[in-house]
């Protein structure tokens, strides 16, 4: 396992291997201004780290101590790549174009012993396939944490509940309603009810998409716990495609008041409050 | 032996619940709570639970049957109290206890018996 020849032609040749990488790069990935002297900048980094680990060491398992340096610059690149928008293919695409032009220099040094340069260009092509796969390992983790975070954010952002007047609190909810949001609207709605004393709750679902069983089911869950708080809730903002749909699963919605509109339902509870809104002739 | 206290607020009957409950107080509760529902003529039982991190279905079912009981004395039962955990916990074990009303606090309480009373 002699991969010494890899190392010394890697740092013999730094500037030239560099000049045909970043060609080989270009001309694969969306190439623009600000992104050029970026890369060509990690690649000059990336050159003396991939000599010196393979110096320190012949072997390629990529998990070793030795390639604590590669492994860090590989996982910060492919994390800026992630957070910025670029392909897989693009980000795999850094470390995979050093192939052809270190493959040209193996092949000039090596030229008079073919065992040598087959042996060392197969050892080659592990290290850097392993390389590329850490690197599209890190990218999509990172690229998993963003998809987290925002639905992490989404759940905060989408489950307020307001207070429209004395007494009378509004749950305006979009979006699916699945289980995990479902204890979250029922958590920040009970204690809004604690907080408030509000006696009427009015869940609005205008934007909520579909209504299946399982949603009517979290609908009627939030409910039910309501009412052990000793505050009645309204459902409003039922669309007609919904009425249908609710009547034609079966769902059992008689215990619970509904409304078409919000407005309907902010009357009604304005009423059970012992509210009225009355109008007055005014010449404006 | 250890006893559930009943205070008496004119027709009203308030019961504090702040101990584990368990099978022999549930029974001395129920005992206590008839006779005094009787003997004091109440027209209303506030059964007040702000006290309770944690509502089982022994509770549960014990404040139902509680209710009931007074239902058949002509007595109006509301729970008050109750907290967000609790109430979630409850749903999620599927026990919605049907047939008792709810308030949020004593002061709620007593304003609903007051109003279903006349």
């Amino acid at each position: 396992m002699n991969v010494s020849n890899l190392a010394q032609i890697i740092s013999e040749n730094q500037s030239a291997l560099l000049e045909g990488w970043m060609t080989d790069l270009f001309s694969k990935i969306r190439r623009d201004k600000a992104s050029e002297g970026e890369l060509r900048q990690q690649a000059m980094q990336f050159l003396p780290l991939l000599a010196a680990s393979l110096k320190r060491t012949s072997d390629i398992k990529i998990e070793g101590e030795a390639w604590a340096d590669v492994r860090q610059l590989l996982a910060d690149i492919s994390q800026t790549r992630a957070r910025q928008g670029f392909t897989p293919i693009e980000t795999a695409n850094f470390v995979f174009s050093l192939k052809e032009p270190l493959f040209n220099y193996l092949s000039t040094a090596l030229g008079n012993n073919p065992q040598q340069l087959s042996e060392e260009t197969m050892l080659a092509s592990i290290l850097f396939d392993r390389l590329g796969l850490f690197t599209v390992d890190v990218y999509q983790k990172a690229r998993e944490q963003v998809i987290q975070r925002q639905q992490q954010e989404l759940l905060e952002l989408s489950t307020p509940v307001v207070q429209l007047w004395k007494n009378v609190l509004a749950l305006p909810l979009i979006g699916t309603l699945d289980s995990a949001r479902t204890q979250i609207v029922m958590e920040n709605l009970l204690q809004k009810i604690v907080d408030t004393g509000a006696l009427i709750a009015i869940i609005d679902i205008t934007g909520v998409p579909t209504v299946d069983t399982l949603v009517a089911q979290h609908l009627l869950k939030t409910i039910a716990a309501a009412r052990l708080m000793g505050a009645d809730c309204i459902i409003s903002g039922i669309r007609p495609q919904i009425a249908q749909t609710i009547v034609h699963l079966g769902v059992n919605l008689e215990d619970v008041i509904t409304k078409a509109t919000l407005a309907d339902a902010f009357v009604i509870a304005l009423q059970r409050t012992g509210s009225t809104v009355a109008f007055h002739n005014s010449e404006h | 032996m250890e006893r559930i206290p009943i205070l008496r607020m004119g027709r009203l009957l308030l019961v504090t619940i702040q101990v584990d409950m368990h099978d022999r107080l549930a029974m001395t509760l129920q005992d206590d709570l008839t006779s005094r529902i009787v003997s004091d003529r109440a027209t209303g039982v506030l059964i007040d639970i702000s006290a309770l991190d944690i509502v089982d279905s022994f509770i549960g079912r014990m404040i139902s049957n509680t209710a009931a009981m007074a239902k058949i004395l002509d007595a109006k039962t509301v729970l008050v109290g109750m907290q967000p955990a609790v109430a979630i916990t409850l749903v999620e074990l599927g026990l919605t206890l049907e047939g008792v009303s709810t308030a949020l606090n004593v002061e709620r309480g007593i304003k609903l018996l007051e109003r279903g009373s006349t």
